[in-house]
């Protein structure tokens, strides 16, 4: 009877997580396999991929080190910049915003993510081009301030771009935060500045520790904003692997980017991790 | 017109609103946009319903629904529409960025295209490839040999066998702002000289290795096509140093240079033609030294879904009457003679769309290893990641 049980749980759970299990089969590793096995081939004369057992476009790798160096630049420093920008945001909404307008105020943090990061992208181009803000800027006296194009516009579109994944997990984990031991704090003597160092950042920096992973992450893929914003001159490993599949049409070489890139971002996330099981004490850190 | 205050005025919500809608319909300029969208493609479907009790009796042989693959800003919407009410026949149109892009998507396969257009350069590739049909030219009888000009049909025949017909030809030129730039510039020597000097951080040139490795090669005296390394490595170092003083590297120039952040640019016929009917201090030349000359045909893959329909919509768009309405729309110079004599006297007249003779003789057209060559490839990356 218990058996039974147990067998028809099982099956019952096997049918719940078989579509997630079937979806990323489908969707993620066998892309994947392709991808190793690409990786190990060469281009066909006309492009595309033609089998081959070489580790040729491996170690092709360094024609494209500029590209992995601005990358590896941009991602942390992109996200360091996102958590000075994001933590003060997420203090505010989780500690000292009235609890009347928190939700609405949070919601406001992720209402841009209803328009695609595309169009608002495409916004940007023209509040930084010279009819935007350099306008307004020449109005006041400030002449010729050219900022589209930059790799200031590329930094403030990144800013922009991932703000809110930043905030959220910065925010969930202060919002846990147990108000008691802010006050055992002050009554214990210390003021706030070394309440905020010694007790709040602390126990915020698992969450700090997600968002920096998450945007981080995302940055070493990030395509679109250095391609809009700044036109085309700035080249990460995202414009690379475009270039690569779109328009020489290098499987194989592509193929051997991609995987690299994805070993670097295993790479990243286990670090992260062990950071935060280090700083948290404990081996139970939710990522996400 | 208050055009002049409107220029320098910053974008107003309308503007801004017409900018997301022409984004949205995929009809930025050309290579660029797209592509810029990772996977670029954004597909319009006009007219997906269409009358149950309009429908003519032949619709059911073409099927409901066909897909064609074009460049954006290339049609005239109403042309499908058109198409649409007489066949019953809905048409997706997908927009491109480039032909690599275009290759890309039909060598992995299952693109659902049932007519592309394809630049002449790239005709032999797909023949090679086995990717598209020989034409039944029995199917396109709006089509006419005799009225086309040789020069811009030749590469649609492959061994004798016509597998793509021309839709317009064009020029890769220089388009210039020229109450900006008052240094004359009339050879891609020039223009990169320029570009290090009076219009530094003003200046564009395309995403898209042919062309800017190509008028690189032609500044420095070299042929467009040429793939010797000597050769390409002189105009690598050209590249990287002309580049710190670029605006950007971007086949989506219009925008640039409608705004007045960018001044000068590499720039096609079609392009050239609508910037400077809309501001007309932005000209239009042809460098002296070279440069590309190219022409689009229509092609079908082998792959397609619903030939009868694609021939349907080729022979439609192979009708003299139609075509004109394109041409005006797009404003690329046509193959067809008859075509010719119907346009109206000031499209004829433009010497953007029409150069005199004289002037297309020390162009090129691409050739097909030019687009395949990997070196050149490798160049484009050296160049966009120094």
């Amino acid at each position: 009877m218990a058996l039974a049980l147990n067998t028809k749980r099982g099956m019952v759970t096997a049918a719940l997580v078989a579509p997630a299990v079937a979806w990323l089969f489908i969707f993620l590793v066998l892309p994947f396999i392709a991808m190793l096995v690409f990786s190990v081939g060469e281009r066909a004369p006309e492009g595309g991929y033609q089998p081959a057992f070489t580790f040729a476009q491996f170690a092709n790798l360094p024609a494209r080190s500029a590209a992995f160096w601005n990358t590896l630049v941009l991602a942390p420093v992109g996200s360091l910049v996102c958590l000075v920008v994001a933590y003060p945001v997420a203090y505010y909404l989780a500690v000292r915003a009235s609890p009347r307008y928190r939700l609405l105020l949070v919601s406001l943090v992720v209402v841009p993510f209803w328009t695609s990061l595309l169009v608002r992208t495409y916004a940007w181009m023209y509040l930084l081009g010279s009819r935007g803000i350099p306008h307004l800027l020449d109005m006041i006296g400030f002449e010729d301030v050219r900022i589209l194009n930059t790799p200031g516009a590329v930094l403030l579109g990144i800013v922009y771009g991932y703000l809110p994944l930043m905030i959220m997990p910065i925010y969930v984990s202060l919002e846990k935060l147990d108000r008691r031991l802010l006050e055992a704090s002050a009554d214990l003597g210390a003021k706030p500045v070394s309440t905020f160092f010694s007790v709040t950042l602390p126990l915020s920096l698992p969450g700090v520790m997600t968002g920096l992973a998450l945007v981080t992450i995302l940055l070493l893929g990030e395509y679109l904003i250095p391609q809009l914003l700044g036109g085309g001159k700035v080249f990460f490993i995202g414009n690379a692997l475009v270039d690569l599949f779109l328009q020489s049409r290098n499987w194989p070489f592509g193929s051997a980017i991609a995987v690299t890139l994805v070993v670097v971002v295993v790479f990243v996330l286990l670090i992260a991790m062990r950071i935060a099981w280090k700083i948290a004490g404990t081996r139970q850190v939710d990522l996400v | 017109m208050s055009k002049s205050y409107k220029e320098n005025a910053p974008i107003s919500v309308e503007q801004l609103t017409n900018e997301l809608m022409r984004l949205k319909r995929g009809s930025v300029t050309r290579r660029h946009f797209l592509g810029v969208t990772g996977l670029g493609l954004a597909s319009a479907v006009l007219a997906h319903e269409t009358s149950l009790f309009s429908t003519p009796a032949f619709a059911e042989d073409l099927g409901k629904q066909m897909s064609i693959a074009t460049w954006p800003n290339y049609h005239d919407p109403a042309t499908f529409e058109a198409f649409t009410a007489a066949t019953g026949v809905a048409v997706e149109v997908n927009v491109f960025g480039s032909n690599e892009e275009m290759l890309a998507k039909l060598q992995a396969g299952g693109t659902g295209w049932d007519l592309f257009v394809p630049t002449n350069y790239t005709i032999s590739t797909y023949v090679k490839l086995g990717l598209i049909d020989p034409l039944d030219m029995a199917k396109v009888p709006n089509y006419n040999a005799s009225t086309e000009t040789a020069r811009f049909t030749a590469e649609g025949v492959v061994d004798g066998t016509t597998y793509a017909v021309p839709k317009n030809w064009g020029t890769t030129g220089i388009a210039l702002n020229s109450t900006k730039i008052k240094t004359p510039v009339t050879s891609w020597k020039d223009f990169f000289q320029v570009a290090q000097g009076e219009a530094d951080g003003r200046v564009m040139v395309h995403d898209y290795q042919l062309t800017t490795i190509g008028n690189a090669l032609v500044s420095l005296g070299y042929s467009f096509n040429s793939v010797k390394p000597e050769e390409l490595a002189k105009a690598e170092e050209l590249l990287i140093k002309v580049k710190p003083h670029l605006y950007a590297i971007n086949s989506d120039y219009q925008p640039g240079m409608r705004a007045g952040d960018a001044w000068m640019t590499m720039c096609w016929t079609n392009d050239g033609a609508q910037l400077n009917r809309d501001v007309p201090e932005i000209k239009f030349v042809l460098g002296k030294d070279g440069g590309e000359i190219w022409s689009d045909f229509y092609a079908i893959p082998k792959s397609a879904a619903n030939k009868p329909a694609g021939y349907a919509l080729l022979n439609y768009l192979m009708d003299p009457a139609n075509a004109v309405k394109e041409h005006i729309a797009n404003g690329a110079p046509t193959t067809d003679s008859r075509v010719l004599s119907l346009l109206p006297k000031e499209v004829t007249s433009n010497t953007i769309v029409y150069p005199p003779e004289a002037e297309l003789t020390p162009l090129e057209f691409g050739a097909a290893v030019t687009l395949t060559d990997p070196a050149r490839a490798e160049v484009m990356a050296r160049f966009k990641s120094a």
